[in-house]
Formats: structure tokens, C-alpha cells, sequence
């Protein structure tokens, strides 16, 4: 046992250095396009390799520490890997690559510029996301949550065009307002309530201030891990949709977005304890402002016709419903909001990798022109099918199973008027997500679009891929349920 | 022999090369002279560092003449790391300064330029190094005046009457230093700090003593533009030389912290200064002022330097606050930010100062596209930037926890807020500029720009890379920090 | 009468007042450099007189002398009057200089000028 604990260690030293490597080794190869494509590509798939490995031994209840220097006295970049972060690390990374492959149909398609200073920041957000996944105290999360906006910025404003510059502007301001604003203060008064600033089972700060306090640390916390895009903090998303669409498909499906609700129940789980949150009043209020955040950013994403807004806005209401279930402070809401993290990306993805695909092909943004495309697009146009539909959470797709569990959290904890709002969204869903691929299948098509073909191959390999993990998540949720369970104490 | 005289050699060997330096006639041969002078400074400055971290307080004795009759040295880990901070400035400064001035001043006046600039170093470093009261206010004059005759030197007009104001706020300044030592003298007979401090609690409850305080504090604020006395500053540091400006925006208010808080813990000591007397009450309001103000003003310059002349106002109002927490995590933090501005604001300036010898101006719209003309430059501006704004992994990170905490641990949240709030404030004014490098094309007539010369460009990497090392090591600049603090609160190990 | 006793701290007050209200409400810059003169003046004259021992002789050994007046203060004034004449010098060469560039010493033209 103790050579595969010294083999976590290294297993996970080597998960946080691979893309760190890889950016420069990029850079060296930015001469010829395959050569550096290539580059990317055996990072991304080292990278997967790593962390597959390391999953084999979380799984079997392996927790591997990584400790480097001190910043701060007392205080260290530290790493642990736990069951969340395991799960967090194998979305990145898998889907790292997937968009890899994706992104290279999608950059050359598209004849974009700059595209060597584009794979470069890629690889360092998705390093910025791992340190992130496998941190170990609040100090390493809040240097990398960092390190993520810091690196995902070139990314944003790739276009480097007034509009890029201006998303770029309330990309930047918004998150880095509530992180250095609420966040770093929540995490220092933290350390001067609890001493310690470590991720504990159970939480470091029971019992170490008065109930007020602490609901307003919850509150900093919430609202200062602007990445979960909890309303109002809410407008980078939509802003950030500038960006080349393979941008928006990984980082604002899977890794940013997805680091602020790890985070939110990171904080919750190993900051606060479950137990602690379910004492707190605050921590129904901040449910409540979830509750709302995930109605009104579906009603807003309704009447959006730009397609990514759509998707933007819908991924802000997604989000909420991780932050509720964290929230709700009950083991299946945990739980659902963990596995969401999961089905959530695969969806997302599946549908910003389908907007791009339509977009490369046909110049097409707003759902408006999409009537009928499904005959000229139909390997896209299902894929972004069964995306929304595993968005709404019917089987046989794997949002189902999250879905699940988090209307069972709200039955658990007795709230019936959030399992009524999370009803009446996946009613919502429907209207705006799955109405799209149903008008392009049934309606009847434009006569502009005669002679419209598929999307790059590539593209539509990734396509492919993304969704049918949203039918393996359905199908197979055993490992991942189990992976989970210690989370809850279970 | 060398060794043991090393703290009077700290002040002697600027002193003594700045007439040589006149005397030189090629301004080259001066510069020679004063980068080895700057980087001897620097070795004697870390030896003395080193001499303290083991054997304790260096007391020296000029001339031998005991204390407190003549004028003793007082070496401790406060001003140990003053010292180091000064001279490793003046030995960044040095090698950029040649090509830093090629544009801005004649050949025939180098030399004495690089006269001048030995004699603001020499007069720093006194201040720093010496433990007699009125020694202080000789060495700070001399700095003054030397800075005065510095800031004229620039190529704009402006800076004439920029020199002028700051002489007249300067001297008042100094003089006031110099009526509270008076008085000071009146009421204890003795001039030297440590032996003022043994005296003063017997008669620090009369009126005389106050007035010194107050005379002192006021004297003080004016030299590192404290708000409101901070006038002087935003014209000194915009319309001086470039180099000049990282000279002494990376020292000369650092020197005015240090003054503060050896005059506020050492000489008067925290129960007078604190309880006796509500300095407390009234540093902290200032200092605030000065943050927020500062921040706010720096959002609408157009002229760079003139930002980073009031982004400077603001930091000074951090140290200012951390001397007001009279705590000692709010003294580690003033004490760590001494060295994190001074590394931050001098790569800002050094890298303003290249690019005003590329482009011949520094205000925003010059700056557009420079990002690809002058990367490595603009790269240093944004790490320097970043470490202003307080990203983590950044020295400037460093000095904002501590601060916050202090605040928090005194129990004043909405003063933490403010801390975090000037931050956010910094963001908009640094990324004005990262925006308009890397976003903007040049302008069609704008002057082809290449990158800085490798005599500016190496002092610039260091000081913007130190910013970032000692973001994450931080084991040398906060252990320093602690114990000076525990020394200056008397909670000594 | 403690008051009159305390004459000289009088002056030196009354001095330095006259010395900064010169500094800021005139705009020629010489007599600007002339109120600082004055206030700086004031405070040697402070220093100095504090020195004073009742009964005291000038503080030069003499035969049959025991009491001198404190020489301390008199020295420190030494050295703060050449301070003071270095800066008056630093400040005149900068006058000069704006003479040069401005053609006047008048405060409100000089920032007028800087304005157009």
C-alpha cells in the first residue's frame, strides 16, 4: 500500500506540472501548425492518463497530500486530492482534450489568428484548473482561482477587436471584483477565526464565531466566487461569450464556471461542514437567491435569439442549481450538485461544441435562421438534441440522474418551494433548449441552405464524443456515485 | 578595519564620490563611478543586514565620541532592511541611469547630475542608518536638497516649479522636524534616539512634548506625503527625470515611513503615541483619505507617470495605516510593503523612464500598440502592475494580507473593506494601460519604438521578477518584517 | 509675568508666523524664499535662546569662570544655518532657471503660462 501512497504523490505532482510543461514546449513548437497541434495533443493526453491513474487510487480511498512552499508563514501551497477534486480533475482533463480536437477543426475552419498564443493560454488555464481541483487549502484555491481568470483573459480577447476588448473589460472587472472584494476577505477572516486556512471533512469553522459572523462569511463566500455566476454577479458569463466559441465550450461549460461551483462546495463541505450550513439562517436566504438566479436566467436565456447568449444564460441557471443543492446543506443535494457538475458539462459542452460546428459551417448565430438546419446538419443538430435534453433531465441522458437527486435533496430537507423552482426551470429548459433542434428537424428549411453540408470533421468527431457521454453518464453512474459518496460521509 | 567602521562607510563612500563625481568631465566616467559607489552601498548595506540577523543591534560610535554626547549609529533589523532597500534601489537605478538621462540631460551636466543623485543616496541612507535626532534632520536635508536640484532636472519646464513647490514643502517640512527635536532637546538634554527614549516618559505628560509630537508627525507626513500634505508629490515625481522618479518614488517616501515609525515606536514609544496622544485616530482617517483619493485620482490621468505619482500617494497611505494599527501584524505589514512598493514602483517607473527614452512621452495615447514594440518592457509593467493590484503569488499580495488581517484583528471590517476596495481601484487604472499596450495599434505618426536598452532593461527584469519571487518566497522579507516589528512594540525575542 | 519671562519664545513664534504667511500668500517666488528664510530663522532663534544659562557667560573656557551657557544648541544652529543657506541657494538657482524659461517669478503667470 505505501508504494502506491508514494506513487499518489508523484502521480499527483505530475497531473499539476504536465500542462504547465506543455505551454512552453507549445511555444518552442509554434513553427510548424502540426507539430504544435500535436503538442497540445499528447499533453492533454498524458494529462488524462495522470489523472485516470490517480483516480484508480482515490477511489480506493487514497487521499495523496502535496505540500510546497510558504507564501505566507504558516500557510502553504498545498494539495489534496479528494473525491470532488477527482471528479473536477477527470471533466477538465478528459474534456480538455476532447475540445482539443475539437478546437483544431474549429481554428483552421474558421481561419483564426494567433492561434499559437490561443493553445498556449489554453494549456495554462487547464493548469490553473487542475491546482485549482486538487487544492488543499484556501490559499492554493484562491491562487489559482486567480491564475484562472488571469489566463482565461487572452483567451477571451482573442479577437482583440473593440467588442473583445469590452467583454474582456466586464470579463475581467466582474471576477476579479469579487474575489479580491469578497473573497479574499472572507478567506483572511477565516484564517483569523479558525487559525487554519486547511480543507477538513467536516470544516474548520465550527464553533469559532458567533452564527452572525459566519452567515456573513457564507454570504462573502457565495457572492465572492463570482465564477459560480450567482445573480448579480452574473454578467461575465454573457460577456464572455465574445470569445471563439472552443473557448466557450470548455472553459465557460466545463473549467471556469465549473471551478466556482467546486469551490462553492468546497467551502461548503470542507470550510464549513455540511452540519454547520444547515445551522446557519444565511444559508436559506443564499438558497433563495440561487432559487432566483435559476428562474430569472432562464426566463432572461427565453428571449435571447443569439444562440450562445442562450446557452450563456442557461449555464448561469445551471450553475444555480449546484449552488442550491450545496446550499440546501442535505446529503442528496450534495450529492446531485456534484454529479451536476458532471452531466452539466457534458451537456453544455455538447451544445457550445454544436453552436460553434453551425457557425463554422454556415455563419449562423441567432436561433432564428437555425429552422430546418437539422436536414443539412443532422449529426449536429441531434447531438444538440440530446444536449438539451440531458439539460432538462430526462433519461436516458445523465442530467437525468443529477436532476434526481437534487428534486430529492429538496424533498429531504423539506423545501418543497425550491423543488417547485427546479420543476418549473427543466419546464423552462424545454421551451428554450429543446425547442431549437426540434424546429431544425421539423421545420421547414430556408431555401438559403441548400448545399449546406456538415461541420469540419473534427468538429463533429467531438460532437459525437461529448454526446454520447451524456448517454454513458446515464447509463453507467455507478463509479461516479461511489466516487461521491464519502463527500456526504457516506 | 573595514569591518568594523562599516556604518560610518555606509554613509562616507556616497559622500565622498559625489564632488569626485562633479569633478569627472564626461558623464560617462561619472556613471562608471557611480554604479560601483551604488553597488559597493548595496554589499556594505547586506553585510550590515547580515551582522544584525546574528550578532543583534550594531551600536557605532562616529569618531568614538560616546553617546549620547556625540552622535551614535544605531543599527537594528528595522533599519538594516531600510538600508538594504535604499541601496539595492540605487543599485538598480544606477546602471539604467546613463541611458535613462541621454535624452533628457545634456552631456556637459552628467556629471553633476551623477553628483547629485550620490548625495540623495548618501542622505537617505543617513537617515536611515543614524540613532541622533538632529543628525537626522542634517542627512534628511541633504537628501532634500539634493532631490530638489534632481527633480529641476527635467525636460519639461514644469519641472522647475514642480522642484520649487517641493523645496518650499519640503523645507517647512524638514524645519518642523527640526522644531520638534528642538523641543525636544528642551525638555530632556540629550539628542540621541535611544537616550531619548530612556528620558521621555518621566516629562511626557507637558505640553512641550506634545507640541514635539506634534511637530514631529506633521514634519514627517510632509515627507512621505501623507495625505493632505501630499502636493508636492504628483508634480515632483511626473515632470522629473524618468530615472529620477524610480529613484525616488522606490526610496525617498520609503525613508519618510521609516522616519515615522522610529520617531512614533522608538523615540516616543507606542504607549505615548498611541494612548497619550490619539494617533491613532488621526493617522488612520489620513491614511485612508490618501488611499481612496489617491486611487480615485490616479483612474483619470492621462500622463502615466502622473498615475503612478498619485498610485503612490495611495500605497503610502497603506504603510501609514499599518503604523496606525500599532499592532504588530499591522507593523509587519507597513514593514513588508516598504520592500514590495519599492520593488514594484521602481520596475513601474525604470520601465515608464525606458519608454520615455523610446517615444519621448508617457501619457496613454503614446502607449498604444507598445505591447508588441517593447514586450519585454510592458511584460515587466504588467507584473509590477499585477503586484500593485495584489494578485496572489505577487509581492504586493503579501503586504495586502497582512494589512487586511491587521484590520480585522483590530476589529475594523469596513477599513478591510477599503483596503480591498483601493485594489480594485488599482485594477482600473493598471489595466488602462495593459489595455491600450496590447489592445491598441500604434497611432500612424508615432515614433518607431524598439525595445529598452539592455542597461535599463536588466534592472527593470529584476526588480519586476523580484516583485514576483518574493510574492512567493517569502520566508526572508516577512521574518525580517516580524522581528523588527517585535522590536519596535518592545516585545523583543 | 511668566509670560514676559518667555519673551523669546514670543518672537519665535511671531516669526515663524510672519515667515510662513509670506510663504503662501505671496506669489513672487524670491519673497517666498525670503518667508522661508524668516521662518527658518525663527526656529534658530528658538534653539538658540534656549540655550541661555541665567547668569551664564559666552561658552569659551576663561579663567574664573564656572557657568557657561550651553554651547549644544548654538553648534546644531551651526550646521541648520548652513542647511539654510544651502536651500536658500537651491532655491535662487531654481528661480533663476524659471526667470530663464518663463520670463517672470510671479507665481499666477508662471501657472498661467502653463496653461496656454
Amino acid at each position: 500500500m505505501s508504494a502506491e501512497i508514494v506513487g499518489a504523490e508523484g502521480l499527483t505532482l505530475a497531473a499539476l506540472l504536465t500542462p504547465w510543461i506543455g505551454a512552453p514546449l507549445i511555444w518552442l513548437a509554434r513553427g510548424n501548425t502540426n507539430r504544435r497541434e500535436a503538442v497540445t495533443l499528447i499533453t492533454a493526453v498524458v494529462l488524462v492518463g495522470l489523472v485516470l491513474a490517480l483516480y484508480e487510487l482515490v477511489a480506493a480511498g487514497a487521499r495523496p497530500t502535496l505540500t510546497l512552499v510558504d507564501p505566507l508563514p504558516g500557510l502553504a501551497i498545498a494539495f489534496t486530492v479528494e473525491p470532488l477534486g477527482m471528479l473536477f480533475a477527470l471533466i477538465a482533463s478528459g474534456l480538455w482534450l476532447v475540445t482539443s480536437v475539437y478546437s483544431i477543426g474549429y481554428m483552421r475552419g474558421h481561419h483564426e489568428e494567433n492561434q499559437t498564443r490561443f493553445y498556449i493560454f489554453f494549456a495554462l488555464a487547464l493548469g490553473a484548473t487542475i491546482g485549482l481541483a486538487f487544492s488543499g487549502n484556501l490559499l492554493t484555491l484562491f491562487i489559482f482561482y486567480e491564475a484562472l481568470t488571469l489566463s482565461t483573459y487572452p483567451l477571451v480577447t482573442h479577437h482583440g477587436d473593440e467588442a473583445a476588448r469590452a467583454g474582456g473589460r466586464t470579463y475581467l472587472g466582474i471576477l476579479l471584483s469579487t474575489s479580491i472584494g469578497f473573497l479574499l476577505l472572507a478567506i483572511i477572516v477565516t484564517a483569523s477565526y479558525a487559525g487554519t486556512l486547511d480543507f477538513v471533512p467536516g470544516g474548520i469553522l465550527a464553533g469559532t464565531a458567533p452564527n452572525w459572523v459566519l452567515g456573513v462569511l457564507l454570504a462573502l463566500y457565495v457572492f465572492g466566487i463570482g465564477k459560480a455566476a450567482v445573480m448579480p454577479f452574473h454578467r461575465w458569463l454573457p460577456a464572455a461569450m465574445v470569445a471563439p466559441t472552443p473557448v466557450s465550450a470548455l472553459l465557460h461549460a466545463v473549467a471556469v464556471v465549473k471551478a466556482g461551483v467546486f469551490s462553492v462546495l468546497k467551502v461548503v463541505i470542507y470550510v464549513f461542514g455540511i452540519d454547520l450550513v444547515a445551522e446557519i439562517p444565511m444559508s436559506h436566504w443564499l438558497a433563495y437567491v440561487a432559487a432566483a438566479t435559476i428562474l430569472i436566467a432562464s426566463i432572461v436565456a427565453l428571449r435571447k435569439d443569439n444562440l450562445k447568449a442562450r446557452l450563456a444564460y442557461s449555464t448561469v441557471s445551471q450553475l444555480s442549481y449546484i449552488v442550491l443543492g450545496a446550499l440546501l446543506a442535505d446529503s442528496w443535494g450534495i450529492v446531485g450538485g456534484a454529479m451536476h457538475i458532471a452531466t452539466h458539462a457534458f451537456g453544455k459542452i455538447t451544445l457550445f461544441f454544436a453552436a460553434g460546428a453551425i457557425y463554422v459551417a454556415s455563419g449562423r448565430t441567432r436561433v432564428s435562421q437555425l429552422r430546418g438546419l437539422g436536414r443539412a446538419m443532422p449529426i449536429t443538430m441531434g447531438a444538440f438534441l440530446i444536449g438539451s435534453l440531458s439539460i432538462v433531465g430526462l433519461p436516458p441522458f445523465g442530467g437525468a440522474w443529477s436532476k434526481w437527486f437534487l428534486l430529492f435533496g429538496t424533498l429531504d430537507a423539506g423545501q418543497y418551494v425550491f423543488m417547485a423552482v427546479l420543476l418549473v426551470s427543466s419546464l423552462l429548459n424545454i421551451f428554450y433548449l429543446v425547442s431549437i433542434p426540434m424546429r431544425a428537424f421539423f421545420s421547414a428549411p430556408d431555401p438559403d441552405l441548400a448545399g449546406q453540408g456538415e461541420a469540419p470533421p473534427l468538429c463533429v468527431a467531438a460532437l459525437v464524443v461529448t454526446a454520447a457521454g451524456c448517454l454513458a453518464l446515464f447509463l453507467f453512474p455507478d463509479a461516479l456515485y461511489r466516487l461521491l459518496l464519502p463527500l456526504v460521509g457516506l | 578595519m573595514i569591518a568594523s567602521n562599516l556604518p560610518a562607510l555606509q554613509v562616507v563612500v556616497p559622500l565622498i564620490s559625489a564632488p569626485i563625481c562633479a569633478m569627472l568631465g564626461r558623464g560617462r566616467t561619472a556613471w562608471v563611478l557611480t554604479v560601483a559607489v551604488s553597488w559597493t552601498a548595496l554589499a556594505i548595506a547586506i553585510a550590515l543586514l547580515i551582522r544584525v540577523e546574528t550578532g543583534g543591534v550594531i551600536d557605532y560610535e562616529m569618531g568614538g565620541w560616546a553617546a549620547p554626547w556625540g552622535i551614535a549609529y544605531r543599527i537594528d533589523y528595522l533599519n538594516a532592511f531600510v538600508l538594504v532597500i535604499v541601496a539595492g534601489i540605487g543599485a538598480m537605478v544606477a546602471p539604467a541611469a546613463l541611458q535613462g538621462i541621454a535624452t533628457e540631460i545634456a552631456p556637459e551636466r552628467q556629471p553633476r547630475f551623477f553628483a547629485a543623485m550620490l548625495l540623495a543616496l548618501t542622505g537617505l541612507l543617513g537617515i536611515t542608518i543614524t540613532g541622533d535626532a538632529f543628525n537626522l534632520y542634517v542627512f534628511l536635508e541633504i537628501a532634500s536638497l539634493a532631490s530638489y536640484a534632481l527633480v529641476a532636472q527635467g525636460p519639461d519646464r514644469r519641472a522647475l516649479m514642480a522642484a520649487f513647490q517641493y523645496l518650499i514643502l519640503g523645507t517647512i517640512g524638514a524645519t518642523f522636524i527640526l522644531i520638534g527635536v528642538g523641543l525636544l532637546y528642551m525638555m530632556t538634554g540629550t539628542l540621541n534616539m535611544a537616550d531619548l527614549a530612556a528620558r521621555l516618559p518621566a516629562v511626557a505628560e507637558t505640553r512641550t512634548i506634545y507640541a514635539a509630537f506634534a511637530f514631529i508627525i506633521v514634519g514627517t507626513g510632509l515627507k512621505l506625503a501623507l495625505f493632505p500634505l501630499h502636493m508636492w508629490l504628483p508634480n515632483a515625481y511626473a515632470y522629473a527625470p524618468g530615472v529620477v522618479s524610480a529613484f525616488m518614488a522606490a526610496t525617498g517616501t520609503k525613508v519618510g515611513v521609516y522616519m515615522l515609525a522610529r520617531f512614533v515606536y522608538t523615540v516616543f514609544g507606542a504607549p505615548f503615541a498611541f494612548d497619550t496622544m490619539p494617533l491613532g485616530q488621526i493617522l488612520m482617517p489620513f491614511a485612508l483619505l490618501g488611499i481612496v483619493v489617491g486611487s480615485l485620482v490616479a483612474i483619470f490621468q492621462d500622463d502615466i507617470k502622473r498615475m503612478l505619482a498619485y498610485s503612490s500617494v495611495a500605497q503610502i497611505g497603506y504603510m501609514a495605516l499599518g503604523i496606525s494599527f500599532a499592532s504588530e501584524t499591522g507593523l509587519i505589514a507597513t514593514i513588508v510593503h516598504l520592500f514590495n512598493h519599492a520593488l514594484m514602483k521602481g520596475a513601474l517607473f525604470l520601465a515608464l523612464a525606458a519608454v520615455s527614452l523610446r517615444l519621448g512621452k508617457t501619457d496613454l495615447t503614446a502607449m498604444r500598440g507598445l505591447g508588441r514594440r517593447m514586450p519585454l518592457t510592458m511584460a515587466a509593467f504588467v507584473a509590477a502592475g499585477l503586484s500593485l493590484i495584489g494578485v496572489p503569488l505577487t509581492a504586493g499580495f503579501v503586504s495586502k494580507w497582512y494589512l487586511v488581517k491587521a484590520a480585522i484583528e483590530a476589529g475594523l471590517w469596513p477599513v478591510a473593506v477599503v483596503i480591498l476596495g483601493a485594489s480594485l481601484l488599482a485594477m482600473i487604472y493598471v489595466w488602462r494601460v495593459v489595455e491600450v499596450a496590447y489592445f491598441r495599434a500604434p497611432a500612424a505618426n508615432a515614433p518607431a519604438a524598439v525595445e529598452a536598452p539592455t542597461t535599463m532593461l536588466i534592472p527593470i527584469l529584476i526588480l519586476a521578477g523580484g516583485g514576483i519571487y518574493f510574492g512567493i518566497d517569502t520566508e526572508v522579507t516577512v521574518g525580517i518584517a516580524r522581528a523588527a516589528a517585535m522590536a519596535l512594540l518592545g516585545t523583543s525575542p | 509675568m511668566a509670560a514676559l519671562g518667555h519673551f523669546n519664545y514670543w518672537v519665535a513664534i511671531g516669526l515663524m508666523m510672519i515667515g510662513l504667511y509670506l510663504v503662501i500668500a505671496r506669489g513672487n517666488l524670491v519673497k517666498k524664499l525670503v518667508g522661508l528664510n524668516i521662518f527658518q530663522t525663527a526656529v534658530f532663534l528658538l534653539y538658540i535662546s534656549m540655550g541661555k544659562v541665567i547668569g551664564g557667560t559666552a561658552p569659551i573656557f576663561a579663567e574664573g569662570f564656572t557657568l557657561y551657557t550651553n554651547p549644544l544648541p548654538s553648534v546644531l544652529i551651526l550646521t541648520a544655518i548652513v542647511v539654510s543657506v544651502a536651500t536658500t541657494a537651491v532655491g535662487l538657482a531654481i528661480i533663476v532657471r524659471i526667470r530663464e524659461a518663463y520670463d517672470s517669478i510671479e507665481e499666477d503667470d508662471i501657472l498661467r503660462r502653463d496653461e496656454e
